[in-house]
């Protein structure tokens, strides 16, 4: 790969590193076996470098094929005896008791495959907005929202909805169809958020973290002040990154235990590691560490923009795009800019199939600027 | 396609732009509150590993301490108290009162810079030091005359406020409520006779609501005075009884005049004070109406807390006070004074008059200072743990509820009550020159009664004024439980 984008992988390795760091200070042991998944990550990234160094775009055959893996990823966690309700929300498969992982991150790339072709085919069409052309489009986006709101998860709908209306309008550059699309999900969201008690709680800690009334409280028969029961992890992750000022506490020296020794913010690696960060390194650190996020996503589009045929646009676009708003659904809920969902942030969080897929991303984008910068030398 | 895909490069930047936004509300604005909530589990650690300042009384005896435990290469501090139980109360309210101060966190911008290199370099944060205008001597007095009852001691400097005593009784040793289980243990505090347990924690001297019997005489009597409706001299005919509401109240059932004669005949204003006759005040009530008495009342102070510098949970408004089961005690407002009140018994401070002993000690003391009333203070200064001062309380005033010849009047019959009346058998030495009044206020007990005294020395120059209340007390004339302990307080900060 001579002449892929130089910037992303370092940008990458780096984020990968605060987050073991980050891991490693709140606890030695995960941050062993996240190491190890780095490790496989690289090697998936370089597998996936050497299998599609002739054409990636090969990829596009197989579009449908992606569009049912997709699918089938993200139905997964719905199978009964494998899947596994965390927190609330149907999002994790397990293999015996050592391997469980999230397919939907790894649904999320196929998704985006699926898309890219799809849409670089079907775009002049799709644009007329011809009702036959949007069937297999509507089914497939029915399909993945249907199985979104079985697993209750609202921040997954959020992100998958999102990096469709995106790539749609790319495609079509109809601002129209994504504002139809937008008010569509806004609408079967209230729908879904009222049948669903996991969503309407999510959205009401949201709004209302703190309680000056005890209200029931669902993991105990008492009442009990919500910030102290469902909205507990939020609010105290606020404290903690409160805590933390401009300039931190200083790396270890954050306060994530109790003085019993039990951590204020159960399982902080994984969906609430910007809290940790933000409180030991600071708003310095903080601000830094989402600048990268944003020079990481600025780099994709760049590399979208010089891609040179539509497949590699809308790809490039699609995979930065969901960078960005991975990043901001985990940040923002964390931060109470959105109701906070849990899933990873790229690359920090503790989690096997979330560093994987994230390796799959940066090989997808190493990919498509190692190309358009060929086809760019090649016309100069 | 590349319109599009700049226009969502720039929302993709928006997007993570609003959570660099978001981080830097959390982290600045909004972090000063979220570390005061209630359930804050990492500013429960914080504070242990803050050396929280010392609490001094005024000459320097520490009330108030942190000690330093090194466990795994972190220090943490507890608190520890002066054992003897006098100075709890106050502290109880202090503590949360002079969170900021004691934890060093609002210190001007060189500290607070200091502070965060401190913090980074994983030093323990030092709070700042602060010393009370409490004196242990007069505080360990009052704690011992009041001891084996319930009741209160306030004495303040009348010219700046400054509070020398505040003393609640019964008491307990503040350690004992950090050790486990200890807020049981001090629940079951009781004092002695008519005074139940689980009060010990109660500052009765600012919390305390107690109806105020003939101290509030002074109140109608800066009514009357001030509006110059009446004089010193004003003429009165005293048949032994006042009529309210066709039924007649007689002087003879008024605990507070015992052994006077049951009808005085003709007596003049100054001498109806002297002699607590409830008959004139009675009189007096009916002539320049309860709107006017409260209106005197809110002048001192009533129907709001005193701004003392200490948590506000502990201080309640003095004022008309009435019970409703469903919700408890509340701060009355009659809205037509006239029809709603009973002015006649209000006069000489029963009907649902209640007060506590602090806003007694202010009305003595706007007495002694010439009609303004000295906003009262605990907190004498600050200091910085490198010895610098931080901040320093300037004395000021809440306002002027009488004009001083009103106070000079008052003073002067004050002096009396003290010279031949109801306080005359206490023995106060001439040359101490008290001002004074007695209260003995009726709780519907038979002839348990709450006793009071109110007071300042010297007359012709105040330099303090004390409010004491002995609770329920047989026979509890102002004058038998509650005069002494005030004599004793003012021979020892007078001449102290």
């Amino acid at each position: 790969m001579p002449l892929a984008d130089p910037y992303l992988l370092p940008m990458a390795a780096l984020l990968a590193a605060i987050g073991l760091t980050e891991i490693y200070r709140l606890g030695p042991p995960s941050a062993l076996r996240q190491g190890v998944w780095v490790v496989i990550g690289v090697g998936v990234f370089a597998a996936t470098l050497i299998g599609l160094r002739h054409d990636y775009r090969v990829l596009e055959r197989y579009k449908y094929i992606f569009g049912v893996v997709a699918i089938l990823l993200l139905f997964m966690p719905l199978a009964p005896g494998i899947g596994e309700t965390i927190n609330g929300a149907r999002l994790w498969v397990h293999f015996g008791s050592f391997l469980q992982f999230q397919p939907g991150e790894l649904g999320k790339i196929a998704l985006i495959v699926f898309l890219a072709a799809y849409l670089r085919e079907k775009r002049e069409v799709l644009a007329q907005g011809r009702l036959k052309d949007w069937g297999p489009l509507l089914v497939i986006w029915g399909g993945a929202m249907l199985v979104l709101f079985a697993t209750n998860d609202l921040g997954s709908a959020l992100l998958y909805y999102g990096i469709f209306l995106a790539m749609l309008y790319i495609a079509t550059a109809r601002l129209s169809f994504v504002m139809v699309a937008l008010g569509l999900f806004l609408v079967g969201a209230y729908v879904v958020g009222r049948e669903t008690p996991h969503v309407q709680e999510r959205i009401t800690d949201w709004l209302t973290p703190w309680s000056s009334k005890p209200v029931p409280c669902f993991f105990s028969p008492h009442p009990a002040l919500r910030q102290e029961c469902a909205s507990y992890q939020l609010v105290q992750s606020l404290y903690g990154i409160a805590h933390g000022g401009w300039i931190g506490t200083g790396l270890g020296r954050g306060i994530v235990t109790t003085a019993a020794g039990t951590q204020i913010v159960p399982d902080q690696n994984t969906d609430f590691i910007y809290s940790a960060i933000a409180q030991e390194i600071g708003l310095v650190g903080a601000a830094a560490l989402l600048l990268l996020y944003m020079a990481f996503v600025l780099r994709g589009f760049q590399i979208s923009l010089a891609a040179s045929d539509g497949f590699s646009k809308l790809l490039a676009a699609g995979l930065s795009f969901g960078f960005a708003l991975q990043t901001f659904v985990i940040v923002g809920g964390i931060l109470r800019v959105i109701p906070l969902t849990g899933i990873t942030l790229p690359f920090v969080s503790y989690g096997g199939s979330s560093v994987v897929s994230n390796f799959f991303l940066v090989a997808g984008l190493m990919l498509i600027s190692n190309r358009a910068n060929r086809d760019q030398a090649a016309t100069t | 396609m590349n319109t599009q895909l700049r226009h969502l490069a720039v929302f993709a930047t928006v997007l993570i732009a609003v959570l660099i936004g978001a981080t830097t509300y959390w982290q600045s604005w909004a972090a000063g509150g979220l570390a005061n909530r209630q359930g804050n589990a990492v500013q429960q650690i914080v504070q242990l590993e803050i050396d929280r300042g010392t609490i001094f009384a005024s000459n320097g005896t520490r009330l108030a301490w942190s000690v330093p435990h090194k466990k795994g290469g972190l220090t943490t501090f507890s608190r520890k108290y002066t054992a003897d139980g006098a100075f709890a109360q106050a502290l109880g309210g202090l503590e949360p009162y002079l969170n900021n101060n004691l934890t060093g966190s609002n210190t001007n911008l060189t500290n607070t810079f200091t502070q965060e290199i401190d913090r980074l370099g994983g030093k323990t944060v030092h709070g700042n030091d602060v010393t009370l205008t409490l004196k242990p001597a007069a505080q360990n007095l009052a704690e011992r005359l009041l001891a084996g009852r319930c009741g209160a001691v306030v004495a303040m400097n009348p010219k700046t406020g400054a509070i020398y005593a505040m003393a609640s009784s019964p008491t307990y040793d503040p350690n004992a409520l950090l050790r486990p289980n200890g807020q049981k243990h001090v629940g079951r505090i009781g004092g002695v006779g008519n005074c139940g347990p689980g009060t010990a924690e109660l500052n009765r001297a600012t919390e305390g609501l107690y109806p105020p019997g003939s101290t509030f005489k002074l109140v109608t009597a800066s009514a009357a005075l001030n509006t110059g409706k009446f004089t010193p001299y004003s003429g009165f005919y005293d048949p032994g009884y006042c009529t309210e509401y066709g039924k007649r109240v007689y002087n003879s059932g008024n605990p507070d005049a015992p052994g006077q004669p049951e009808a005085f005949g003709n007596i003049d204003f100054s001498a109806a004070l002297e002699h607590s006759v409830n008959a004139v005040f009675c009189q007096i009530g009916q002539r320049i109406g309860a709107a006017s008495i409260l209106e005197y009342a809110r002048r001192y102070g009533f129907y709001s807390s005193p701004p003392l510098d200490t948590s506000s949970n502990t201080i309640s408004p003095s004022g008309l006070y009435k019970y409703r089961k469903n919700r408890g005690r509340y701060l009355w407002s009659p809205s037509d004074p006239t029809t709603q009140v009973d002015v006649g018994r209000l006069a000489f401070g029963q009907f649902n008059m209640v007060v506590t002993p602090l806003q007694m000690a202010l009305v003595a003391a706007t007495i002694a200072h010439h009609g303004s009333e000295p906003k009262p203070y605990l907190v004498q200064k600050v200091t910085a743990p490198d010895g610098s001062l931080v901040s320093t309380t300037t004395p000021s005033t809440l306002g002027h509820p009488i004009s001083a010849k009103t106070a000079a009047e008052l003073n002067q019959m004050m002096r009396l009550v003290v010279q031949g009346g109801t306080a005359a058998g206490v023995g106060f030495p001439s040359s101490l020159d008290v001002a004074g009044k007695t209260g003995t206020a009726e709780l519907g007990l038979g002839n348990i009664y709450d006793s009071w005294f109110v007071s300042f020395a010297p007359a012709n120059n105040p330099q303090v004024a004390v409010a004491v209340i002995v609770e329920k007390q047989p026979n509890g004339f102002g004058a038998t439980y509650a005069a002494p302990i005030a004599k004793a307080m003012l021979e020892n900060l007078v001449h102290g």
